[in-house]
């Protein structure tokens, strides 16, 4: 059996999860990455997606809007600016969620700041296409 | 001296306060609960971030550093963020938060210094405002909703738009930190230009996409969690302070009563006495 990672997702609310684990899948602004022990010193942002965790064959799964990530060799931090578990997840709070971030991106006083509220709606009716 | 049914509506009167003060002081311990436990579980993320952007600032330096890290280079002009509570009630909770913020504005205006302030809660603007209120730039409510992000996401907002309009060259908070439910203590914390905490050793990071694009985001999003945490450590250490000081209130009160049950009792007795012996003397005159 490989080496486990500890696995830290915490939201500004509250710390979600602190376990070891086998492995971890992020959604990283750059496409998904796969997480294990001995991974490489990173730190990434993050879209919005879900995180998938496995651990000893039992899969769970999260939805973050968007956040950070710091990886390196036995530890992965994930610093979610929303976190719910898929569990707890309801299509009525991803569609407000969706609203919001299109009344963001029309606000949007900046480019960058338009754009970063573009990226955002896509990524959501991504996560809710699969839902 | 008070007679007797002066004194009997003066002891009603303290007796309903007492009941009041009671109240408050069970509300106050019920909210405290889950106001501590809010502000416990924010720390985690605070310091992940802290911890974050210590590594990242190990590695950026010089003339690139994004302004929010290394700041204008000057320690002109600053902002003053003081974060009270709404209500009051609370014992020496506001007060102290606003001695620190008066000693700090002083300081600062001793050596010439420009300052501008912006207050959250209704009790230090109300303190503030007599003797700065020119200074004031914004003021905040707490509002009665547990603070969340987004409570906080306006007041960051408009201080970075502040900051990267070039208005400030230092940017303060002062809250009170909540170190456990019988010490609260006023605090002045540095949020621009970041103060950078830990050895700051640097690690080899890789960087996804760029260390500036990640900065760029970290460093803002940061500004708002320090202004959510430094919220939530207010309200759990309102709710302690006013839980101490309704206690301290009650206690009072109690005591009032019986000084008050005894004097009164005193003077009944007296007056009965004096009733005896007019009545006895008269007897004896016949």
């Amino acid at each position: 059996m490989a080496d486990k990672i500890l696995f830290d997702l915490v939201s500004p609310e509250k710390l979600l999860l602190s376990k070891s684990v086998d492995m971890v899948t992020v959604p990283g602004t750059e496409g998904y990455m796969g997480v294990m022990a001995g991974h490489a010193s990173l730190v990434s942002t993050l879209r919005a997606g879900m995180i998938d965790m496995r651990d000893d064959d039992q899969d769970s799964r999260f939805f973050i809007r968007g956040g950070f990530v710091e990886i390196n060799a036995t530890k992965i931090t994930v610093l979610a600016e929303e976190a719910i578990p898929f569990g707890e997840l309801e299509l009525a709070t991803l569609d407000q969620r969706i609203v919001d971030a299109q009344e963001d991106e029309i606000a949007a006083k900046t480019d960058a700041d338009r754009a970063r509220a573009a990226q955002l709606v896509d990524d959501l009716k991504l996560v809710r296409a699969a839902f | 001296m008070a007679s007797v049914k002066e004194m009997r509506t003066r002891i009603g009167s303290v007796k309903s306060t007492q009941k009041i003060t009671k109240a408050l002081q069970m509300v106050a311990a019920a909210k405290l609960r889950r106001a501590q436990s809010a502000a416990e579980s924010a720390r985690p993320y605070a310091r992940s971030m802290a911890n974050v952007i210590a590594n990242l600032a190990a590695g950026v330096s010089g003339p690139s550093a994004p302004l929010l890290l290394a700041g204008t280079g000057k320690d002109q002009r600053h902002l003053i963020i003081v974060a009270t509570s709404d209500r009051g009630l609370a014992g020496g909770f506001n007060s102290g938060i606003v001695r620190a913020a008066r000693e700090k504005i002083a300081a600062l205006l001793a050596t010439g210094k420009d300052v501008k302030i912006i207050t959250i809660g209704r009790k230090g603007r109300d303190q503030l405002k007599r003797q700065y209120g020119d200074r004031f730039l914004e003021t905040f409510e707490v509002g009665i909703k547990p603070a969340g992000l987004a409570l906080v996401k306006p007041i960051s907002e408009k201080v970075l738009e502040m900051y990267r309009g070039g208005n400030f060259d230092v940017v303060t908070l002062i809250y009170s930190a909540f170190k456990s439910v019988v010490t609260q203590t006023p605090t002045v914390r540095q949020l621009i230009p970041a103060l950078v905490e830990g050895s700051g050793k640097a690690a080899f990071y890789d960087y996804e996409p760029d260390e500036d694009t990640i900065l760029e985001a970290l460093l803002p999003q940061n500004i708002s969690v320090q202004l959510l945490t430094a919220l939530l450590e207010n309200q759990a250490g309102f709710f302690a302070s006013q839980m101490a000081a309704m206690d301290n209130a009650t206690r009072n009160a109690g005591d009032m009563i019986k000084a008050l049950t005894i004097q009164m009792n005193r003077t009944r007795q007296a007056q009965i006495t004096k009733e005896l012996i007019e009545i006895i003397s008269g007897a004896a005159a016949v």
